[in-house]
């Protein structure tokens, strides 16, 4: 199916709760509608989103916004969908879809750990690939980096270039 | 095979012990942990505990040129390194909208399948280390390093070759390496099935790995589950025929998937034979490809400066593992916004807390070896 | 030593030397590696114990255990996470111990010395190292060579006596 016609099936079932973006092929949600849609593209019978192919955090960096864009396929319709869902930086909540596709379970704990937009409803939202007693989230654009971690150094000594 | 047994608790006072594997272990495939939580040797509950090779390749691609990225990205899943390579190039093509010359289209199929080759033999050999079986491993890389001198002789490395860019490759075909590709062929062709008899079909290996670990199609595509692994659980879905890129479809080629020959459909032993048969369509696809392959300069469609228009992209590419897919950000100028890898194994890993409940300890380091990570690409 | 000695047993069947030299040519000729692979230089560590650059007919043997082994090959990017494993590993092994720094990333940050937030610009931050093993990977003959050049440096001790720099 061609992204008009997705989005002909997304007004008729869920009108008023997105935002379509023509040109780029994407729909945007606000995080308050987010899981009322998510449950329409994989349950509705002619969009059937069976696969979550990537769920990334993402910092444009020129906004007091942090965002994450999710992909979707469909393996028997063959069709492709992007959904953005943008949050304050402030207080970044959104609501975790890990119990409707199992996929996003690690991808939403890497973007918590690397971000920290916290999904509510997630089954055991903590730190994945940092340790757990990290302070910070390293992929922010005004992330500082430390001066050690347990002692160690972390930036590297160029003294015996210069 | 099944060892999904109950025990009377009436007869012994048994306890939950919490057993910690790794992270550094011979038989884990890099460093990862796993947190068994076992009943004598049934295990409860896993919980894989990845991170400890985390290298922030993401926030390097936020400071770099589209160029210098990638280097990078060979060292993320560095069994397969030509794949990872050509799924950033093609990311970025399809974000710039460059049209290759064929010359480099078939050169990057050669290189993309004596790679798969190469990241399978190393799969199945260390698969049959961690079963116990010494000699396959000895023999597949032995096979292994022949691949490994073509590289070699093509563009300058080993293992990590930072041969495929945007827009080209960097070296042309030397002169004799189709002559040598052709050769390591017909030399390699009858090894397959000498791997065939001394483990595919060994009574010994096939108690210990049909039946078990047995991943339900439904399951793995939730999980999200691609590549051999998904194939083998009777799913046939390859990025290479469903959502074709490059010169695939003018290449005749089947996609092997698991039947239950041995046992039940998606054990460790459909995934094991899956690969092997992707050996087999690999070379057929090389010996196509070695034919059709035209004339032409592999460097005509470079760009000076690698500077896509505004937007995003979202490209998926077949690796030895599965799906990867690049999402870019790009605002216009030569560094990424943002850049992320959605790496094959990461998903294929975290299906092993679904699965391996009710199976013994030594089931576990099958059904993880059958599995093929690379932690490498799962941590970035 | 080894020259010598085959020579000495082609000509008599007893030997004069010190005990030092003993003990430095055991404990240079059978190095037990204990297999450290954290990343890509893990692969090439295989590659060199697999049959084309075998490193057992140095005796250098792989081990799974920290205490059954004398030499550490730390190959691979050492991260934050992983640094306190490494420090325990270390102590966990028996005196005498070596450590082999194999590649760029445990020399010294490797190509992730720029903006890696988690990881550690060398593993002789926090372990002595005796040899470092450059490359990226290095090949097979490359670590080849840094045992060798350990056993040069084995071969120079004196177990016995306690010198000035001990």
């Amino acid at each position: 199916m061609e992204f008009s016609q997705i989005k002909k099936v997304l007004d008729i079932r869920c009108s008023g709760l997105f935002e379509a973006e023509i040109d780029r092929h994407t729909i945007r949600v606000l995080p308050e509608n987010w899981l009322t849609v998510a449950k329409v593209l994989k349950a509705d019978a002619d969009l059937t989103f069976d696969s979550l192919m990537c769920l990334s955090g993402f910092d444009l960096g020129d906004s007091d916004m942090l965002g994450i864009a999710c992909h979707f396929y469909s393996m028997d319709k063959g069709h492709m969908l992007e959904v953005i869902i943008e949050t304050p930086k402030k207080n970044p909540t959104i609501p975790s879809i890990a119990n409707i596709w199992r996929t996003a379970d690690w991808h939403e704990r890497e973007v918590y750990d690397l971000y920290g937009i916290i999904f509510e409803g997630h089954p055991d939202l903590k730190r994945i690939l940092l340790p757990d007693d990290w302070e910070g989230h390293p992929l922010r654009k005004d992330y500082v980096q430390a001066e050690t971690y347990h002692g160690i150094t972390i930036k590297k000594d160029k003294t015996y270039w210069e | 095979m099944n060892t999904k047994t109950h025990i009377d608790q009436s007869l012994i006072k048994t306890d939950e012990m919490v057993l910690n594997m790794g992270p550094q272990h011979p038989s884990t495939h890099g460093v990862l942990r796993l947190k068994i939580h076992t009943d004598g040797e049934i295990v409860r509950k896993i919980e894989p505990i990845i991170g400890y090779l985390h290298r922030c390749f993401e926030k390097h691609c936020e400071n770099l040129g589209y160029e210098q990225i990638v280097p990078f990205t060979d060292r993320c899943d560095y069994i397969a390194s030509m794949h990872m390579n050509h799924g950033y190039a093609l990311a970025l093509e399809r974000l710039m909208g460059i049209e290759l010359p064929p010359r480099v289209e078939y050169i990057r199929v050669i290189v993309g399948e004596l790679q798969r080759i190469a990241s399978h033999l190393v799969a199945l050999g260390t698969f049959g280390l961690d079963i116990g079986a010494i000699t396959p491993f000895t023999w597949m890389i032995r096979d292994r390093e022949r691949v490994l001198d073509l590289f070699e002789y093509l563009c300058g490395a080993r293992l990590l070759y930072n041969y495929i860019w945007v827009g080209g490759v960097s070296h042309d075909l030397p002169e004799k390496f189709i002559r040598r590709t052709k050769e390591f062929l017909d030399y390699f062709t009858p090894q397959i099935d000498e791997f065939d008899q001394l483990l595919t079909f060994n009574k010994i290996f096939i108690e210990r790995t049909a039946d078990v670990g047995i991943l339900p199609p439904d399951v793995a595509v939730n999980y999200g589950v691609t590549g051999p692994s998904l194939r083998g659980s009777g799913v046939n879905w390859d990025l290479r025929k469903n959502d074709s890129y490059s010169v695939y479809p003018d290449l005749e080629f089947d996609i092997p998937v698991g039947t239950g020959q041995m046992g039940s459909v998606g054990d460790c032993w459909d995934r094991y034979y899956v690969r092997m048969l992707e050996i087999r369509e690999s070379i057929r696809i090389i010996n196509q490809a070695l034919k059709a392959i035209p004339a032409g300069d592999v460097h005509a469609a470079i760009p000076k400066k690698v500077r896509p228009p505004k937007g995003s992209v979202y490209s998926r590419f077949e690796t030895a593992r599965g799906e990867l897919g690049y999402y870019i950000i790009s605002d216009g100028k030569n560094i990424p916004v943002r850049l992320k890898m959605r790496s094959p194994a990461f998903c294929n890993l975290s299906v092993i807390s679904e699965i391996a409940e009710g199976w013994m300890i030594s089931d576990i380091i099958a059904i993880l070896g059958s599995l093929d990570i690379v932690l490498g690409e799962i941590d970035r | 030593m080894e020259l010598t000695l085959l020579n000495k047993f082609d000509q008599d069947n007893i030997i004069m030397g010190k005990l030092d030299e003993l003990i430095n040519w055991s404990r240079a000729n059978s190095q037990w590696y204990f297999q450290f692979g954290l990343a890509c230089c893990a692969i090439e560590m295989m590659a060199a114990a697999a049959p084309r650059h075998d490193l057992e007919r140095f005796g250098a043997m792989p081990r799974a255990t920290p205490r059954q082994s004398d030499v550490m090959i730390v190959a691979g990017t050492v991260s934050l996470k992983m640094a306190e494993r490494v420090k325990r590993l270390y102590e966990q092994m028996a005196d005498p111990k070596y450590v082999i720094s194999m590649g760029s990333c445990s020399n010294s940050g490797g190509p992730y010395w720029q903006y890696g937030y988690h990881v550690l610009k060398g593993v002789d931050q926090i372990i002595p190292v005796d040899i470092y093993v450059p490359g990226c990977p290095p090949r097979p003959e490359a670590l080849l060579q840094g045992l060798l050049e350990l056993r040069k440096k084995i071969r120079e001790e004196t177990p016995l006596r306690k010198t000035v720099n001990e």
